[in-house]
């Protein structure tokens, strides 16, 4: 009893009930058919999901005001630098990964100094940034119709046992993330300023140097995450990161992670970034039109949102 | 953001001789337009004409009024993301219902605003962060726009189409229209003594509350407005093109969030001004025209943007720190 009431009073649980019920109605309707199929699908579509949702949540715990809103553009750029570099050579994949890797972090490293010099609110900061950047993948991107080398299409979509290689990867991936988070300098100075930057900041942590790291891993993560969308959808797009904006945001709130700062959930975003996934299947498999199938998705944000409440502010 | 709560507290420039520089920061939108206007009068003399400028400030109408939705809802410290598409859904119905079946149209577009109304309500309540919520609304009013007009289509209703192709005499309708959206503004936010509660709710709540205010309220009313606008501004998109589209109104939040910054309005408390508003949007506007002019390939139009939204944030943190008060 002690241990359901323990497991119940984790904010994340509620996300993976959730993406467990969709789940089920989903396979309820087409009577047991395609089960797994949807289940591989979805996790291989999560770990993108995942991937930004960490970058956006890193960002969020800084304190509130604090998002990327530049996730969208970068991770369009970072697409078209990374299969621009592979030029649909197997040998060149590393050398893709990390140029996409360098576009991110110059984002990131842009998009702090843009806070920094000019002391604006980094919505605004990432905003300009995003205008920005998304010309600049436009102009760089023209008639960019590289497909991705066959050994890099591969590994994305490459399976274990049903299991995509992906998200296996990304699983550990986050189980780091989670250590980065918990256990090291880095992450409990996150934490410390998203609950009190001037507190932290008097405690004597490098404030500044941190929300620098972070607005830089966020561009990293970005970047990565452009690559390997382009690796998935055999090609690069400017438009391939557009959903990611919201959805970052979406599975950052939906797992739990508060968004005036200071706590973050790392377990949480999986759950959420399967639960939105297979929602998506679920109405698929319903066969709804687009429309409903974005009021429902609006309505579930808002509903998860006024359910979890805001935190009262410390007075 | 490095402030702290309590940090945010309401200053007081005049108090402190700083009026050159202060009046530098207010005249710094005007400036930015007037250094637009000036380049494509450069470039193109005959631009800067009757028929001209119509043309070219035509679709600054309903940016204006969403960079003015938008500015109420910076106003009490949120953020509506949702604006753009709202502007969209807002379209679809003025091409179609609005069109075919007036009362059902507006009965639709007033529950629009009804909802706007709703959603500061939840905010205020629930204590949740706009962001989040306007995000979820934002799919909504796409997916309601998507299911009233699947395909590009609809017509503007007759009078409407005719009100926006006004001609004026002398002056542009567009120059005229964005005069009385400003001054009625102004009037209402900033020469009214609610306007100043309204504004003050944003500047400091807690003193507003104190006072014996509901914040409640001004967040439902600031949230109104802002629903009323974002009408205004789809009805205005509708007049002017001859047709919809559930994807008509898409660049439009980044564009209202950027007109009220490059307006001079503060992200944070209450410190917004609809005459400036109105301008950045202008400015916006006829930026694209001038980089046209200019013969900059349309890829970098956006780009352009979002480094003239960087020059003018540089330019007033400049001004700014040679107050000596770090913002």
């Amino acid at each position: 009893m002690r241990f359901w009431l323990k497991i119940f009073s984790r904010p994340w649980i509620w996300s993976y009930l959730g993406a467990l019920l969709v789940w089920l109605a989903a396979i309820a309707f087409t009577h047991g058919y395609g089960a797994g199929g949807m289940l591989t699908a979805g996790l291989a579509l999560a770990v993108f999901s995942v991937i930004t949702g960490v970058a956006q949540m890193f960002v969020i715990t800084l304190g509130p005001g604090n998002v990327d809103l530049s996730l969208p553009a970068n991770i369009g750029l970072a697409s078209a630098v990374a299969m621009k570099v592979m030029d649909g050579s197997d040998k060149m994949i590393a050398a893709g990964l990390v140029a996409a890797l360098f576009s991110g972090v110059g984002i990131g490293i842009g998009n702090y100094l843009l806070i920094w010099l000019l002391r604006i609110p980094p919505i605004i900061a990432t905003l300009s940034a995003s205008f920005i950047i998304q010309s600049a993948g436009i102009s760089y991107g023209r008639g960019l119709q590289i497909k991705p080398p066959p050994g890099f299409a591969e590994f994305t979509s490459a399976q274990l046992a049903g299991i995509p290689l992906l998200a296996i990867g990304t699983a550990i991936f986050t189980a780091g993330i989670g250590i980065l988070l918990h256990r090291t300098i880095y992450g409990r100075s996150v934490l410390a300023i998203g609950q009190n930057t001037r507190a932290a900041w008097l405690s004597g942590i490098p404030v500044e140097r941190i929300r620098c790291a972070t607005y830089v891993l966020s561009g990293a993560l970005g970047g990565i995450c452009g690559a390997l969308l382009a690796g998935y959808f055999r090609g690069s797009s400017l438009e391939i990161g557009d959903e990611y904006l919201l959805n970052s945001i979406a599975v950052v709130v939906i797992g739990g992670t508060s968004v005036s700062g200071g706590r973050a959930n790392v377990p949480g975003l999986w759950g959420a970034a399967l639960f939105l996934v297979l929602l998506l299947t679920m109405l698929n498999t319903f066969g709804v039109s687009a429309g409903i199938r974005f009021v429902v998705t609006g309505l579930v944000i808002i509903g998860v949102i006024i359910a979890a409440g805001g935190q009262k502010a410390a007075r | 953001m490095t402030s702290v709560p309590g940090a945010s507290a309401v200053r007081i420039p005049w108090a402190t001789g700083q009026t050159p520089r202060r009046f530098l920061r207010a005249a710094l939108p005007a400036i930015s337009l007037a250094l637009v206007i000036l380049g494509i009068a450069w470039l193109n003399q005959r631009a800067i004409s009757y028929f001209g400028l119509n043309l070219m400030l035509n679709l600054g109408i309903p940016v204006a009024l969403a960079t003015i939705a938008q500015m109420f809802v910076i106003t009490v410290n949120d953020l509506d993301l949702s604006i753009g598409t709202f502007v969209s859904f807002v379209g679809c119905v003025a091409a179609t219902w609005l069109r075919d079946a007036p009362l059902l149209g507006v009965a639709v577009l007033l529950a629009g605003v009804g909802v706007y109304a709703l959603i500061g309500a939840v905010i205020y309540l629930r204590n949740v962060p706009s962001i989040v919520v306007t995000l979820g609304m934002l799919f909504v009013w796409q997916g309601l726009a998507i299911l009233l007009l699947p395909k590009p289509g609809g017509k503007p209703p007759d009078w409407l189409h005719g009100l926006m192709n006004f001609r004026t005499p002398y002056v542009p309708f567009p120059i005229i229209a964005g005069i009385v959206i400003a001054v009625l503004v102004h009037i209402g936010l900033m020469r009214t003594s609610y306007g100043a509660i309204l504004r003050g709710s944003g500047g400091n709540p807690n003193a507003i509350a104190r006072a014996g205010w509901s914040l409640l309220k001004t967040k439902i009313i600031m949230y109104a407005l802002a629903g009323i606008f974002g009408v205004l501004s789809g009805l205005a998109l509708i007049g002017l093109t001859t047709s919809a589209d559930a994807n008509i109104g898409k660049g439009y939040t980044l564009l209202s969030i950027a007109g009220v910054i490059l307006g001079g309005g503060e992200f944070v408390g209450g410190r917004v001004s609809p005459i400036g508003a109105v301008i950045g949007a202008l400015t916006l506007t006829l930026a694209g025209s001038l980089l046209n002019f200019m013969r900059v390939s349309p890829d970098w139009q956006v780009g352009a943007q979002g480094a003239i939204l960087i020059i003018v944030l540089a330019a007033r943190a400049l001004i700014n720190r040679t107050d000596g008060r770090a913002s």
